[in-house]
This record gives C-alpha cells, sequence and structure tokens, in this order.
C-alpha cells in the first residue's frame, strides 16, 4: 500500500485529537478503540477515488481544509428552537449543537414508561459497559475513513432504548444543529439505539443549522431492532448549505422487524450518506423512501447497502434526485441476497431528474443474489422535464418557473406520500418546495 | 377579438402556414376544418405559443395586443385556451391543486384576487354540475390513467373553470366515440355565451353536428381557401376535401 500523503485535513484533525479531553476517556477499552480509529485514520488518510465507495465523492478540495476540535462555545451558542420544531413533534427531544449536547434545549423529563434517552456523554459516566459491544469496532474497510475519525473523536450523541413489548407513542425528536463558531471546527456524534423484542418507536433525526458555517460533522449511528420490532425512522437534513457532513447509519433487522425510512436531503455542501440495512432474522423488512434536491454547488452522496441474509426478507427502496446548476447527485443502492437468504424479495427505484445542463447525477444500482427463488427488480433513470408537461401548464397560465417547481415537486411526491403524521410530511414538502429552484 | 393576417410559420425548416388570415369576432363559432397536413394543428400550436414553431411572416391581433410576443402563461392569463389534441399525463399533480394554481396565477397576472380554497372548491361544484362531470376526477392526478374520454372531458371542464374569452379546440373529437362526443360537445355549448369566441378544429364534419358553427373555413396547403357558413361543411363532407382543391386548380399538386 502506498503511503498516504499527510494532507492539512489529516493534519489537522490528528492535532485536534491530541487536544481533544473527550467524555469516557480513562475508560480502557474505549480508550484503545479510540486510538486504534485514529491510528487507522492517520494510517490510510482520505480515500481516494480509486476506492470504489469514493468513486464520485473526490475529497481532494476537503483534503486541503483544516479543522479545529470542536466547538468550545457550543454550550453558549443561541438557538431559536421554535424555528426550528416540527408540527406533530413535540415528544421527548435531544438537542445538539456543534455536536455538544443540550440540556437547556433538550426535553427528556417524564419519559413514557419502557424508553430511556440520554446523551451519550452521560450515558459513559454510568453503565459504560453496555456501550462496549457498539464503541468498541473497528472500522476495516478502505473507505471507512470517517467512521474511524468518529469512533475516534466522537464524544457525545445519543443512547436510546426501548424496552421489550412497549410501543412509544410520540415520535422521539433527535436534533443536531451546527451553528456558526469563531471559525470552522469538527464535530462528531455517535449514536446507539435498540429496540426490544416487538417494541415500536417512531424517530425523527434532524440535522439543521442557525446560519452558514463551514464545520465537519461526522454522524455514526448503530440502530438494532430484536424480533419483532418496528421502527418508523424520517430524517430530515436541512443543514447550512456551506457544511460537510459524513453520516453512516447502520441497521440491524431481528426476525419479523420492519423499518420504514425516509431521507430527505436539502442541505449541505458536501454530504455523504451511507445507509446500511443488514436483514439477519426471517420476514425482516426494511423499506426506504429518499429524496435528495440540490442546487448551487451541492454535492451529495447516498450510499444505500442492503444485504438479506434470512428467509422471505424483504425490501423496498425508492429514491429520487433533483440536481439543479450545478450540483453534483450521487446514489448507489447495493442490495445482496446472500446464500440461503432464499424467498426474499427485493426493489429498487432510483429516479433523477436534471434540472440543469451542468448538473450531474450519477444513479447505479447493483444486485446481487446468492440465493434461490428470488423476486428482485431494480430501475434507475436519469431525466429531463418533460416539455410537453411543462408547456400543458404554462398553457393554462402557470408561469414557467412555478410550473418548473410544481413537475419538480410532483416527481419528488412519490416519496414523501408514505410519510406518517400527515402534519411532518406536509411541513417536509413544504421545505422541499422551499427548496427546488425557482428558475 | 382575434385577427390573424398573412400568418406564416414553419416548424423544423418546413413551412407550413402560408399566409393564412382569419378575423374572429366576440360571440361567434369558427370551425377550422382540413385534410391531414393542411396546417390544423400548427395553426393552434402557433396561437398558444407552443415552442418550436417559427413565425416568418404576418401577424396575430388577440383584443389589440401583439399575441405572438406573448409568452404562453400570458395568453392564458388574457383569456386564451387550447384544448389539447392530446392532453399530457402529470402524474403526482392533483387535478384540483392543478386548476386552483392556473386560476389564481392567472387572476394573479391579472391583477385580480387570488381565490381561497373555499371560494375555490365553490366554483369547482357550479361547474361540475354544468360539465355534468363526476368529482371523483378531481382527485385524481392530472389526466393519469384517464380514458380517452374522461381527457377530452377533463380539457372541457377546465375551460369551465378558467373561463376563456377565446377557447381554441384542436381536434377536440379525435379519438372519441359518439357518446363522449355528444358529452364534450354539450360542454362546449353549455360556455357559448356573447363574449366568448370559439375555434374549432377538426378534420371531420361529425363534430359540427353537435357544436353548431357560425363559420366554417377550409384549410388546405397553408391557407383558408374557401369560407362559408355551416353549410359548407356538409359540402365537405358529401364531396371529401378533393372538392377544394379541384375548385382551386392551384391545390390540386397539394393534395398528394
Amino acid at each position: 500500500m502506498n503511503q498516504p500523503v499527510r494532507t492539512p485535513f489529516v493534519e489537522s484533525l490528528l492535532a485536534s485529537a491530541a487536544l481533544a479531553q473527550l467524555p469516557g476517556s480513562g475508560i480502557a477499552w474505549l480508550d484503545a478503540a479510540r486510538r486504534e480509529n485514529l491510528e487507522a485514520f492517520e494510517a490510510a488518510g482520505l480515500p481516494d477515488t480509486r476506492v470504489e465507495a469514493w468513486k464520485y465523492t473526490a475529497l481532494r478540495a476537503l483534503g486541503q481544509r483544516q479543522f479545529a476540535h470542536g466547538d468550545a462555545n457550543a454550550a453558549g451558542r443561541p438557538v431559536d428552537l421554535a424555528a426550528l420544531a416540527l408540527p406533530g413533534v413535540d415528544g421527548p427531544r435531544l438537542v445538539f449543537v456543534n455536536g455538544v449536547f443540550r440540556a437547556d434545549l433538550s426535553s427528556s423529563f417524564g419519559l413514557p414508561d419502557g424508553l430511556s434517552l440520554m446523551p451519550l456523554s452521560q450515558a459513559l459516566q454510568g453503565d459504560a459497559e453496555s456501550l462496549r459491544f457498539a464503541l468498541s469496532r473497528h472500522y476495516r474497510e478502505a473507505g471507512d475513513t470517517f467512521a474511524r475519525l468518529n469512533a475516534a473523536l466522537a464524544g457525545d450523541g445519543v443512547v436510546l432504548r426501548v424496552d421489550a413489548g412497549t410501543r412509544i407513542a410520540q415520535p422521539v425528536h433527535l436534533l443536531f444543529v451546527g451553528a456558526p463558531a469563531d471559525g470552522d471546527c469538527s464535530w462528531h456524534v455517535r449514536n446507539v439505539i435498540e429496540l426490544g423484542e416487538g417494541a415500536e418507536l417512531t424517530l425523527i433525526e434532524h440535522h439543521a443549522s442557525t446560519g452558514e458555517q463551514g464545520h465537519l460533522a461526522t454522524l455514526v449511528g448503530d440502530i438494532v431492532l430484536r424480533d419483532g420490532a418496528k421502527l418508523q425512522h424520517t430524517l430530515l437534513q436541512n443543514a447550512a448549505e456551506s457544511g460537510t457532513m459524513i453520516r453512516r447509519s447502520s441497521l440491524h433487522l431481528g426476525a419479523r422487524a420492519h423499518v420504514m425510512s425516509h431521507v430527505l436531503e436539502l442541505g449541505g455542501a458536501l454530504v455523504r450518506h451511507d445507509l446500511q440495512a443488514e436483514l439477519v432474522g426471517d420476514e425482516a423488512r426494511f423499506d426506504s423512501r429518499g429524496v435528495f434536491a440540490l442546487h448551487g454547488r451541492q454535492h451529495v452522496d447516498t450510499q444505500l447497502a442492503i444485504r438479506h441474509q434470512a428467509l422471505n426478507t424483504a425490501s423496498e427502496s425508492i429514491w429520487r434526485g433533483v440536481a439543479d446548476q450545478r450540483a453534483r447527485g450521487v446514489f448507489r443502492g447495493a442490495i445482496v441476497v446472500a446464500q440461503g437468504a432464499d424467498g426474499s424479495d427485493a426493489l429498487l427505484s432510483s429516479k433523477n431528474l436534471l434540472l440543469s445542463g451542468q448538473a450531474e447525477i450519477d444513479t447505479k444500482p447493483e444486485l446481487e443474489i446468492y440465493a434461490d427463488e428470488v423476486k428482485a427488480a431494480h430501475g434507475a433513470t436519469v431525466g429531463q422535464l418533460d416539455e410537453r408537461s411543462l408547456f400543458y401548464l404554462r398553457s393554462r397560465g402557470i408561469p414557467q418557473a412555478e410550473a418548473r417547481t410544481l413537475l419538480t415537486a410532483a416527481f419528488c411526491r412519490a416519496v414523501l406520500q408514505s410519510m406518517p403524521h400527515e402534519a411532518l410530511r406536509e411541513h417536509v414538502s413544504n421545505l422541499l418546495l422551499a427548496h427546488l429552484p425557482a428558475e | 377579438m382575434l385577427k390573424i393576417e398573412n400568418l406564416h410559420a414553419r416548424v423544423e425548416g418546413k413551412d407550413i402556414l402560408k399566409g393564412l388570415s382569419l378575423t374572429v369576432n366576440p360571440g361567434e363559432v369558427h370551425a377550422i376544418m382540413g385534410p391531414n397536413g393542411a396546417g390544423k394543428s400548427t395553426l393552434g400550436n402557433v396561437l398558444s405559443g407552443r415552442d418550436g414553431y417559427e413565425v416568418t411572416e404576418g401577424s396575430v391581433t388577440y383584443e389589440g395586443r401583439d399575441l405572438l410576443a406573448l409568452e404562453p402563461e400570458e395568453r392564458a392569463a388574457a383569456g386564451m385556451f387550447l384544448a389539447f389534441q392530446y392532453p399530457v399525463e402529470i402524474p403526482g399533480v392533483n387535478n384540483t391543486y392543478f386548476l386552483r394554481a392556473a386560476l389564481n396565477a392567472q387572476r394573479k397576472q391579472r391583477g385580480e384576487k387570488e381565490l381561497d380554497s373555499m371560494q375555490f372548491l365553490k366554483l369547482v361544484r357550479e361547474k361540475l354540475k354544468i360539465m355534468q362531470i363526476s368529482d371523483e376526477l378531481l382527485h385524481r392526478a392530472v389526466n393519469e390513467g384517464f380514458s380517452g374520454g374522461e381527457k377530452k372531458r377533463n380539457e372541457i371542464f377546465q375551460m369551465a373553470v378558467l373561463e376563456p374569452k377565446l377557447a381554441i379546440l384542436d381536434e377536440t373529437d379525435s379519438g372519441l366515440d359518439i357518446d363522449a362526443l355528444k358529452h364534450v360537445a354539450q360542454g362546449v355549448n353549455a360556455l357559448r355565451s356573447p363574449d366568448r369566441a370559439f375555434l374549432v378544429i377538426t378534420h371531420y364534419q361529425r363534430l359540427l353536428d353537435y357544436i353548431e358553427p357560425d363559420f366554417v373555413h377550409v384549410l388546405a396547403d397553408g391557407r383558408i381557401v374557401e369560407s362559408g357558413d355551416k353549410t359548407l361543411a356538409l359540402k365537405l363532407e358529401e364531396h371529401g376535401y378533393a372538392w377544394v382543391a379541384d375548385r382551386d386548380p392551384a391545390l390540386s399538386g397539394a393534395q398528394a
């Protein structure tokens, strides 16, 4: 292996790691895991586009940037919570500002029975041992740079558990806010979520900003569903358009577990989302709906990876992408039906819309099947707005810009209409509409 | 209301309209008939402002304004409506939402107050009654999965809601069975008024049995070669378009 060039990016993060005083330090296994992941990060550096997982997302420019570690004043940054409220979402809420837990903005008193919800920084002071499995992972793939960085530097995040057989009626709101700081900093969040047997939860993961900032945020989440558990997971990313955000969500589904995931990507200058689902129990089901709507020079890369590993598992993935101006969207949907996962059913659709001649979208569905009696289908398209439809709307009096927005929103609608909670769906649709360029 | 003078238009480098002139006054119903390739659809498309049609000569004046200088949405706001020969399916856009957006966009351009959803619904209910259309149509996406008849009926329904001053029906009868044709014609007749003019473009005389025109024009090789009252349509039905060509030797070469 070639010795990677030490970029300013790697240098700055190593320097900040040396200064960082992370919650949980002193716990031997955690110190070791952090150290080893940092060493792996240092050894490999940033991947280049020869690494398959980063083929369409070049990190050269990021490699030249430097980031301070965290925001020392995160606890005092003003946040207008009302502006970030979501309709119909007024239950338990944890808020993080530049990666730091903010008790003053959160609401986690009087939690329903069977729900445990606390910041990682606090959980590490208590029963750290129960987090050992999740937090002592080593990331060994060539493209795992940011997961390593996160494992080395994450000091806060969410620890959420739902007891077996418990249905939590109110949606839980996890709000991650990027706030302008004295300079561009990096912050790292680690979430550990577990639903016991037959538990049910609605989770809103919400990324937002209080102003333009060029921070680097990494988020790694492990979500485990025991047998028969059900999760509605809505991910709304509406962060500042100047930020860099690298997220990884790994889901692990037991028998008959069901996840319905909705992803809306609107903000960010450079965004990467790895959404990984492992269907390890018979009849597990993972459904995902996602849409990205980009303009300017935004670059958003979604990597969906689903592994069917048990009998009669199912997945349905419906994704839409829209890119205008000089934006770039990437979608890779990789579905593996492993040997023995007979009777599995997998469907993947990726449809994309280019609103400008300079925009680019790369979509790549991949299907690998090693089992028998599998039903699998995938389709991917990249196209433009239909001129005939556009003229039809204009001939009825709808001005060109409005007609384009209307058609683009309609194109994305298939993804949002299955969202639970009508008020939230409408809110998200409006955010999408507001984000679509008028011209 | 509408004055077309010596209109020449070209599509993909090919001259289609070659000196068409026509005047339409409020309250009049004009039928434009002609064989395939005469330029009937081109006329509708040029009047509604579709891209790809180049006007090389002549003028079109609508209520004293240069129509050709207006964008399609401005023409609509000025009271023009084109009922499409092939209405477009628009999945994901609800029919009611679309119509309200269209009506309010027009009102806004005209400096009128936009209708709120209650006012709009009241208007729509009224028009449904006149058009004898079930409201089931409203809850579907624009033309998505509609039968040929339903699409055309939806065009006429849109026309009823938008209340244009000049409606152009581009081969609205094509692909319709006799029941659907009658239904569409009833809708059009219900909208006839002294302030509203119609330009009915059709290949067959059949539609004119149900929408009675004040004037009939025969379009051949890009020009109007014969004008008359409704009896002209009957003559055409009897003798075919060759009859017109025979009477105008200059055209016989173009009637291949």
